[in-house]
């Protein structure tokens, strides 16, 4: 069976007046379609680089990054932007909600991009909402939502628009145990039920159980 | 969920710096209006000036007189259709602080050579007939509320004595740019008391001025006419009306370029306010709009976020500058002394600048934070902590 990403050789090194900083050396991965995988390693070790990487939000130095066939590294910019509406969803550690916008219109944000028409946004972002379990909350405000109830609107938001992947950076980080455990929940259900390919960064081992592999970066290079 | 939905409640997320936005370039609209309508009524003389009238003065200067009997002669030259002429009354009318034109006219000639000042037949037939017999702009029966048979006095200063004059008619303005607030009344009959009381000024007018069939001739008639009277004691200048008006503007030329120039530069006080209210708001939304990008969002319809939130700012601030542009010069109008400004009101041409202005700020004023936006890398953007 291919694999659904494929990372080969990846470098990613920033530059900081003359000096060059490595921050990933010689990535080789392969990820299947339907894995439920977390990168761990300590601070500086270069996961959520990899995972910027890997959901097509920072380029590499070098190497190649291969989802669905498509080398995304290679993609431009305006390409990039498409290719990412289409086939990923982002969880960030602190939810990036839009504080002006209801748990509804958040979700429906995503799906502007889509051709949708309205009323099917309405009816995708309701279904999405109602699959996190807030249903009931669809029209609040971000300020009137708990961490874990916003970061479930975050989930929501990225599984609107049906991506492939799903990218998750310290979803839990932000969170009391009850929540993290609520939101944690919900990926592996996501993972076993709508067979989502899940990507997490996290520090929490608790949170890597969850997990069905976990990877271990040191220094940037997988361990 | 539309993006014009986002984009105004991000207009309105801050409702007090919002509110502070759109009162800033409401008054600075209205500062811009209200110089340009001063500006305007500065050049109302100018505006209002016909391009087939030439005025001829004395050479030296419009305050010495000209001898009547040119005025046939002026007539003979080809190319001229119609002469009459005006003398500056001047007077005392209630009090000095009352500002209005007083022209002794030649009743038979003025009028045809000015038909914006629109008057009645009969009325006019009545002006005629009665030396004393004055006509007046509607602007000043107002003011004064006068009526046809009222009589307005008034002490003398260039012709001293005390005068009075009947109203016999009421004119209206043509245009909006005509003067209605003027008094014209018969030459003969200041010439006559003149002629029993001051001899030696007797038989001379103020100005000339001259309807010419063909506007493209108004340089050679002009020369031919002063050519007239070259080297005699009571040489002449003979230019367009329109000339002739400038002249006038030419010792404020310094203060209307300026109030011109200030007008200009409150635009780019307004660009300024909004430009600092996008960065400041572009700035504290630097994770979200890294957020937008990573879900997708293309350059274009970022700018439309902000470009959109920016014009919604600039637009409702022109808005109520313009709106309030109309009390403004109202009130403005009432302060200062009578007939200051004969003419004054907004031009078409001021409220569409205030419009476009509203447009281009507000687009120019989001371009930098928009630069900011498409720059910053997304992953930097998240990790950006305000």
């Amino acid at each position: 069976m291919d694999a659904l990403i494929q990372v080969q050789e990846l470098y990613k090194s920033y530059q900081r007046d003359t000096l060059e900083i490595p921050v990933l050396r010689n990535i080789n991965l392969k990820i299947f379609a339907g894995e439920f995988l977390a990168f761990m390693g300590p601070s500086g070790s270069g996961k959520t680089t990899l995972l910027n990487l890997i959901a097509g939000i920072d380029k590499p130095t070098s190497g190649k990054i291969i989802i669905g066939g498509i080398d995304v590294a290679a993609l431009s910019e305006t390409e990039l932007a498409v290719w990412r509406s289409r086939n990923v969803g982002f969880v960030f550690q602190f939810y990036n909600l839009i504080p002006v916008l209801t748990a509804l219109e958040n979700v429906e944000l995503p799906l502007i991009l889509t051709p949708l028409d309205k009323k099917e946004r309405r009816v995708h972002a309701e279904i999405a909402l109602t699959v996190v379990g807030l249903a009931d909350r669809m029209h609040h405000y971000p300020r009137q939502l708990s961490g874990g109830q916003e970061q479930r609107v975050a989930i929501a938001r990225a599984i609107a628009t049906d991506p492939a992947i799903l990218v998750a950076d310290e979803p839990t980080g932000d969170l009391d145990k009850n929540s993290a455990e609520e939101v944690l929940g919900l990926m592996d259900r996501l993972n076993r039920e709508l067979n989502k390919t899940i990507l997490m960064v996290t520090h929490d081992p608790r949170a890597a159980e969850r997990a069905r592999s976990v990877r271990h970066l040191e220094k940037g290079e997988l361990a | 969920m539309e993006l014009f939905r986002l984009l105004l409640r991000n207009a309105l997320r801050h409702k007090l710096r919002t509110v502070l936005t759109v009162i800033g370039v409401g008054v600075a609209v209205m500062a811009f209006a209200l110089l340009q309508t001063v500006v305007t009524a500065w050049h109302a003389g100018v505006e209002a000036s016909a391009a087939n009238r030439l005025i001829t003065r004395h050479a030296v200067s419009f305050v010495f007189p000209l001898p009547l009997s040119y005025r046939d002669r002026i007539a003979q030259i080809a190319g001229v259709n119609k002469v009459t002429y005006a003398v500056w009354f001047s007077g005392v009318y209630i009090d000095k602080n009352q500002f209005l034109a007083r022209l002794a006219v030649d009743s038979d000639t003025f009028f045809d050579v000015y038909p914006e000042f629109v008057i009645d037949r009969e009325q006019f037939e009545a002006f005629k007939r009665e030396r004393n017999a004055c006509i007046i702009g509607v602007d000043i029966a107002n003011r004064y509320h006068l009526k046809i048979g009222d009589i307005m006095p008034i002490e003398g200063d260039v012709y001293p004595g005390q005068w009075e004059f009947v109203v016999r008619g009421i004119y209206y303005p043509r245009d909006q740019t005509t003067d209605p607030s003027s008094m014209m009344f018969h030459y003969r009959y200041v010439d006559e008391r003149v002629r029993q009381e001051f001899p030696d000024r007797a038989g001379q007018v103020g100005w000339y001025i001259v309807r010419i069939d063909d506007p493209a001739n108004s340089a050679q008639i002009s020369q031919e006419i002063d050519n007239l009277f070259a080297n005699s004691r009571a040489e002449t200048k003979t230019e367009t009306e329109r000339a002739f008006q400038q002249s006038f503007l030419s010792a404020a030329s310094a203060v209307i370029t300026a109030m011109n120039i200030m007008s200009f530069v409150i635009i780019g006080i307004i660009l300024l306010v909004l430009g600092n209210t996008m960065v400041m708001s572009a700035r504290e939304r630097t994770h979200e709009f890294a957020v937008l990008k990573a879900l997708g969002f293309s350059g274009g319809q970022l700018f439309l976020l902000l470009g959109g939130e920016s014009m919604i700012l600039s637009i409702a601030g022109s808005a109520l500058g313009l709106a309030l542009t109309l009390p403004a010069v109202a009130g403005f109008q009432s302060a200062l002394p009578k007939g200051w400004f004969p003419v004054f009101y907004i031009k078409p041409e001021t409220i569409l600048i205030g419009c476009i202005a509203g447009f281009a700020v507000g687009l120019l004023a989001s371009l930098i934070p928009l630069r900011r936006v498409l720059t910053t890398r997304i992953v930097e953007g998240l990790r950006y902590v305000g």
